[in-house]
């Protein structure tokens, strides 16, 4: 039993950390938003270069192999810094989801290295989504139909875009039409599959959710620290502190079983599912008390554009139902606990 | 990271549970806030001494047997699975042995802790005044340096479990000029020692489950005093590091609570669907109770590779008396107009652990430091905000 990371791992995310304090500071992050695709080459050549985008590429494409909980970590970095969504979903999600194609080795062989050195972005879509994110901007599409696994050009699917108030998000309706050419697993394999991105995708928005909730909570430290009022910071009032304590125990809570998740999907455990959807609604939990409690410190600041809690608050309001929202998630938890005979109590936390 | 048990830790499990089914009572014990249940429940401590699960994490030489964190969260796990009773001497042997083993002379250590193993030594605290209840370091119980000898005097109030155990560890005050938390002195000292008068408080339940005791020139050894003289406050917070942090509360209860309340709601389902927030406070009663459970393993394993218990052992305080609270009222909503019931009700059935359960819970927020306390110290000492 040992419930903490390899030092390798935590050496890894506290470079990425150092990484994207400089690289992603909240005015550069606005910078990019305000332009068309909302996204930067720069910056993905950049992460690149970090060696994030090789992370779950395999060895033999030119990555770095690694798994699950490697990017448990990275994500929540990826949320403390409101990276938008098209770098987990390309480099982790595809990055999986095409490893396990059944021989299409053409296929590995075209994306893989590309993920891994940065220079393809692939989008996904879901039908636990109603949009696909990135579309615009993706070199390919990896889309469900059916439970069949299709890999669709850019050029062949039909985009609307829909506005986010979240302002890194590009959210497109997808149409397009699956056929032979388009399909590269059918059903009976791409059901696993697809049901293995769920709940890595989940995993990932939840380690995401966590990541902001911790950058909702330090914003909101620094404001109370700074703010003065009756002639005090406002952090030494209780009434301040305990609404900011309150998320502190929230985000502790949260982490473990976001971590529990991530070491069951790593290791195909039979209630991976049941516990990344447990993650899911906790992470979120902590993210939407920390956005509620930061936005209440802050006072009318945490009410403007100008304040940067804005970037991190609307993400964490919009990432709530991504890849399942919480009656998805709730019903996969409900479904465990309540079959009958089901192994819940004392001693089961790890079976 | 590694979330498996190793084939020894099964083996232990193995052991702990075969050991339970043999002993475990087959009827539940009266209340240990009675006469008669608390010498039941002082005998179950003999029993379990008597197999070395008293103190499992204790080294052999003082009764115990030598167990890490994740064998004492084991041993947990299966003692609430198995339903065995209460711990009677949890003061004496989860808060004040960890203490005595960081602070306590060999001698002490000898002296107190194999009788405490074996339940012949039941402790009480000795903390709150009435003057000093959130505010610790306002306590005003004086003892008075007389040659080999300490004379107190003076008042301590909320004594859990005071009215029949058999010694009390608490903080006095030894400098009479000091203030606030310097000028205190941590002393263990018998409560059948002439000068001491107590007296039992009735707690909602109508039990005596703590009493105020009165000192009046209570003579009491020098040699009872663990650490230095004045350095009780920081003994003090070792203490109640080890109460909010890991010790008080195993997440094994909680797990079994969680259950309970599955198993509950599951008999009552078709009447009380028509309230669905019902369904989602079993839920997340649920889901709380897993991570209370996540995140001791976690702090467990960091403690084995050398990390510290800081400010966030105040988080769990909150997190699990929160979780009792939202367990407890569930089942009270779930119960519905049976609710009230008195445990000895003829018509109550075994529902009656329901409402004790319930009302326990109402003091989880206020015991061990109030949770508002607990808020300061994290957004102080964990997230760094100005003192107030």
């Amino acid at each position: 039993m040992d419930f903490t990371f390899e030092e390798q791992q935590v050496a890894f995310r506290d470079a990425v950390r150092k990484f994207l304090m400089v690289e992603a500071a909240p005015e550069m992050l606005r910078e990019i938003w305000e332009t068309e695709s909302g996204r930067s080459k720069d910056l993905r050549a950049k992460l690149a270069d970090q060696g994030i985008t090789a992370l779950s590429v395999p060895e033999e494409f030119g990555g770095i192999g690694l798994g699950d909980l490697d990017w448990v970590l990275i994500n929540q970095e990826l949320g403390y810094y409101a990276i938008p969504d098209s770098l987990s979903d390309t480099a982790y999600l595809a990055a999986w989801l095409l490893t396990r194609l059944p021989s299409d080795i053409s296929l590995k062989k075209a994306w893989l290295p590309r993920i891994a050195n940065g220079t393809a972005r692939i989008a996904i879509g879901h039908p636990v989504n109603p949009f696909v994110s990135d579309a615009q901007l993706a070199d390919l599409l990896l889309l469900w139909h059916d439970d069949e696994v299709h890999a669709v050009q850019r050029d062949q699917v039909k985009l609307s875009f829909n506005p986010s108030i979240e302002m890194s998000r590009r959210l497109y309706q997808v149409k397009w039409t699956p056929s032979d050419a388009t399909r590269v697993a059918p059903a009976r394999i791409g059901r696993e599959l697809w049901e293995g991105v769920l709940n890595r995708a989940a995993l990932a928005v939840s380690a995401q959710q966590l990541g902001l909730a911790q950058r909702m909570l330090d914003l909101g430290i620094d404001h109370s620290a700074q703010r003065k009022q009756f002639g005090k910071p406002i952090g030494s009032f209780q009434a301040v502190k305990h609404q900011l304590a309150d998320v502190a125990v929230k985000i502790e809570f949260a982490k473990p079983v976001v971590f529990r998740a991530a070491h069951c999907l790593a290791n195909n455990r039979p209630r991976a599912a049941v516990h990344v959807s447990h993650a899911k609604l906790a992470a979120c939990e902590a993210a939407w008390a920390s956005a509620r409690r930061s936005m209440q410190v802050h006072g009318a600041m945490g009410y403007t554009w100008e304040a940067d809690l804005q970037m991190f608050m609307k993400r964490a309001w919009a990432l709530d139902a991504a890849w399942g929202d919480r009656a998805f998630h709730k019903t996969r938890v409900a479904q465990h606990i309540f079959a009958e005979g089901a192994a819940l109590g004392p001693g089961e936390t790890f079976n | 990271m590694r979330l498996e048990y190793t084939d020894r830790q099964q083996r232990f499990r193995k052991e702990v549970r075969a050991w339970l089914e043999q002993n475990v009572p087959k009827q539940p014990l009266r209340s240990f806030d009675t006469e008669e249940g608390f010498a039941e429940h002082r005998a179950w401590e003999g029993r379990l001494a008597g197999g070395h699960w008293s103190a499992v994490t204790w080294p052999r030489e003082v009764g115990g047997r030598g167990c890490d964190l994740i064998e004492w969260l084991i041993f947990e796990e299966e003692y609430w699975r198995a339903g065995a009773p209460l711990r009677v001497n949890q003061n004496g042997i989860f808060l004040l042995a960890p203490t005595l083993m960081e602070y306590g002379t060999e001698e002490q250590k000898q002296r107190f802790l194999p009788r405490m193993a074996t339940g012949e030594d039941t402790w009480a605290q000795g903390w709150s005044e009435p003057g000093a209840g959130s505010d610790m370091a306002a306590i005003r119980c004086k003892a008075v340096r007389d040659g080999d000898h300490y004379v107190i005097s003076g008042q301590k109030t909320w004594s859990t479990r005071a009215v029949w155990a058999d010694w009390l560890f608490g903080l006095f005050r030894t400098d009479a000029n000091s203030v606030r938390h310097h000028g205190l002195t941590f002393i263990l000292l018998p409560l059948n020692l002439p000068g001491i008068t107590i007296r039992p408080v009735q707690q909602l339940n109508g039990e005596t489950g703590f009493a105020e005791i009165f000192f009046d020139e209570v003579r009491v050894p020098v040699s009872n005093r663990l650490a230095d003289e004045g350095a009780g406050w920081q003994v003090a917070m070792a203490t109640a590091g080890f109460e909010r942090g890991l010790m008080l509360r195993s997440p094994g209860r909680f797990q079994q609570t969680a259950k309970a309340l599955v198993d509950l709601y599951l008999r009552h389902q078709a009447r009380i669907d028509a309230d669905p927030s019902v369904r989602d406070a079993v839920l997340q009663s649920w889901m709380g109770a897993e991570a209370y459970a996540l995140a001791t393993y976690r702090t467990a394993c960091r403690l084995a590779k050398g990390g510290q218990i800081g400010a966030e052992a105040s988080t769990n305080k909150i997190f699990w008396s929160e979780l009792d609270l939202l367990m407890h009222e569930t089942a009270m909503r779930i119960l519905g107009a049976r609710a009230e019931l008195m445990p000895h009700a003829p018509d109550a059935g075994d529902i009656g652990r329901w409402l004790d359960g319930f009302l326990f819970a109402q003091a989880g927020p206020i015991y061990a430091g109030t949770n508002e306390i607990q808020r300061n110290i994290i957004a102080e000492r964990m997230l760094g905000l100005p003192r107030s």
